[in-house]
Formats: structure tokens, sequence, C-alpha cells
């Protein structure tokens, strides 16, 4: 009987089915307007903020590399010697010191000049790979936000080598290059942030330990570097 | 349900708008080329929008000389933002259907 009714009202009960759903797709579709809308305000805030074409791999190379760099160091320039170089130097000559010490840090600064070269390889690619932009206004702000720190760092470094502070120079690395990585966390990954309070503590802690320079060094920029970019990999790109 | 859509700013409704103004509530500033090349829209499409939210002083405009090559950058005003975040409240408060 009821069904007469509703026919006699409505037609046919497939139309009045119809009738039922299409109000029902039209309140939805103005429902997923708005949320595609929201989400598109998401993702354009996040990516005009944020640089997200950081790569885990370049992590990865800059462990590896400031590694090589140590153990280079350890072997070659100071002769299989003691890790304890701060005794080390003060049983050489004037000359001897002076040159060894350059060596160091001419080995320190190509572990971070290739460092560097390669994230900007590796950030490029994958930048290129999701068809973004490298060079951004954001991009601008990482950059200049990460090198202040390590400008001052490094002349610090400078000074400290000039006035024979040999055994701070490590530690000074790693401050300073956590202080770079704090400042720019906030234009990346939140995860950037957290590495350079890591290599801040590394740091300070190798501060109070003298004559542990090179195992700071391999655990700061080696090992942390490479457990990094491992787990960014692996999260934001495998 | 009619109070609901009337606050949902006119201004706003239009993708191009939603990102100019997305890209300049999280930016301090942001210049023509990088903003077309963020939100990939054509310049005359950019510049008309950008020009409606200027004239609702959503925006303003800063022109400046970098070298010989002028370069124009754009910032929300305090209005701007104030909208913009009633807008995107009325949004979701459409969504959930309150």
């Amino acid at each position: 009987m009821k069904d007469v009714y509703i026919r006699e009202k409505f037609g046919t009960y497939i139309i009045y089915v119809l009738l039922c759903n299409s109000k029902y797709f039209y309140k939805m579709k103005s429902d997923l307007n708005s949320i595609e809308d929201i989400k598109a305000i998401r993702k354009i805030m996040e990516e005009s903020s944020r640089f997200l074409s950081l790569s885990g791999l370049s992590g990865i190379f800059a462990g590896v590399t400031a590694i090589a760099g140590a153990l280079f160091a350890y072997f070659f320039i100071l002769d299989n010697g003691s890790v304890h170089y701060d005794e080390y130097f003060k049983s050489l000559s004037e000359k001897e010191a002076f040159s060894l010490r350059w060596q160091l840090i001419s080995v320190a600064a190509l572990v971070l000049v290739l460092s560097i070269l390669f994230s900007f390889y590796f950030s490029i690619k994958k930048a290129r790979r999701e068809r973004k932009n490298f060079w951004t206004p954001v991009s601008r702000r990482l950059l200049i936000n990460f090198l202040i720190p390590l400008a001052a760092g490094g002349v610090f470094v400078i000074a400290l080598l000039i006035r024979n502070q040999v055994g701070l120079i490590v530690p000074c690395f790693l401050i300073f290059y956590g202080m770079a990585l704090v400042s720019a966390g906030k234009f990346t990954f939140g995860e950037v942030f957290y590495l350079g309070i890591l290599e801040i503590i590394t740091g300070l802690v190798s501060a109070f330990v003298p004559g542990w320079g090179l195992i700071f060094w391999i655990f700061g920029f080696g090992v942390l570097h490479i457990v990094y970019g491992l787990a960014m990999y692996r999260k934001y790109e495998a | 349900m009619k109070d609901l859509i009337s606050k949902i700013n006119k201004v706003f409704e239009s993708r191009v708008r939603l990102g100019i103004m997305s890209v300049l509530m999280v930016n301090e500033t942001y210049d023509f080329n990088s903003l077309k090349e963020t939100l990939d829209v054509t310049d005359g499409n950019l510049a008309s929008h950008l020009k409606a939210l200027e004239e609702k002083r959503m925006i303003k405009v800063n022109k400046q000389f970098i070298g010989r090559k002028p370069n124009t950058s754009y910032s929300a005003t305090e209005t701007g933002i104030a909208e913009f975040r009633h807008h995107l409240k009325a949004l979701e408060n459409l969504i959930r259907g309150e």
C-alpha cells in the first residue's frame, strides 16, 4: 500500500531514489570542494615555507666523507699516531706542528666543501624528480640561516688555530655546525633541528673531554649524519 | 546554513587567491615570479588575482629595484590575515557541518 502511495506522490521508485541521492551528492560535492581547498591551502603553506627537497642521501654522504676524512687524518697525517693528538703536538717542533695543523684543517675543509656540494647535488636531483623548483625564497632563507652560524664558527676556528687552542677546534666545529642546523631547521624538515641539538650536545661533551677529538668528530659528523640520512631516506624517499 | 555561507568571504573564492593568501600567511614577503612558480599559474592570471586582492586591501605591494631589474613583492596586510583566518574557520565549519 505504501509503495503505491509513494509512486503516486513521487513518480516511480527509481526517480524517488535518484532525487534523494542527487541531493545528498550535491551536499557532498560542496563538502569535498572545501576539503580539497583546505588540503591545497595546507600543501601550499608547507611547500612555500619549508624546503622539502633536502635529500637523506646528502646526510649519508656527509657522514661517510667525514669518517673517511678522519681516518685519512689518523693514518696519513698523524702517522698512525695516538688519538690524543694534543700530546703528539707538544712533542713536535714549531714548524712541524704548524704544517701538521694546516694539513688537518685542509682535510676538515675538504670534507665540509664536499659535503655541501653533494647535498646541493642530491637536493637538485630530488627537486627535479619531484618537478619542484630548487632555487626558491625558502631555499635562499634556508641557506642564509645555515651559513651565518657556520661562517662565524669558521672564523672562530681560525682564531683558535692562530692562538694555539687546538684541543677546542673539534668541539667548536660541532657546536657551531649544530647551531647552523638548528637555525636552518625552521626552513626544512623538523628533523634537521633535532640533528642540530644532538651535534651541539656532542660538541659540548667533547669540550670537556680533551684528547678525544677524532672520536667525537667521527661520532658527530660521521655516525649522526649517517643515522639521520638513513632515517630520512627511509621515511620520505624510499 | 545561510549564516554559514555568508561567512565565506567572496574575495577568496578562487583557487589562485586561496593560494596567494596561503603563501603570504606563512611568508613575510614573496615575489611575483616565485608566487607564479609555487602556484603554477600564468602571468596574467596571477596579476589579475593579485590586483583584486590588493584592491580589497588584503595584500600590499612593494616595488623595488634589484640592480636595474624591477622586483615586485607582496605581503599580507593585517586585515588580510584576519579575514583569511576567518575564511579558513568558515571552511572548516562547513566541512564539519556545524
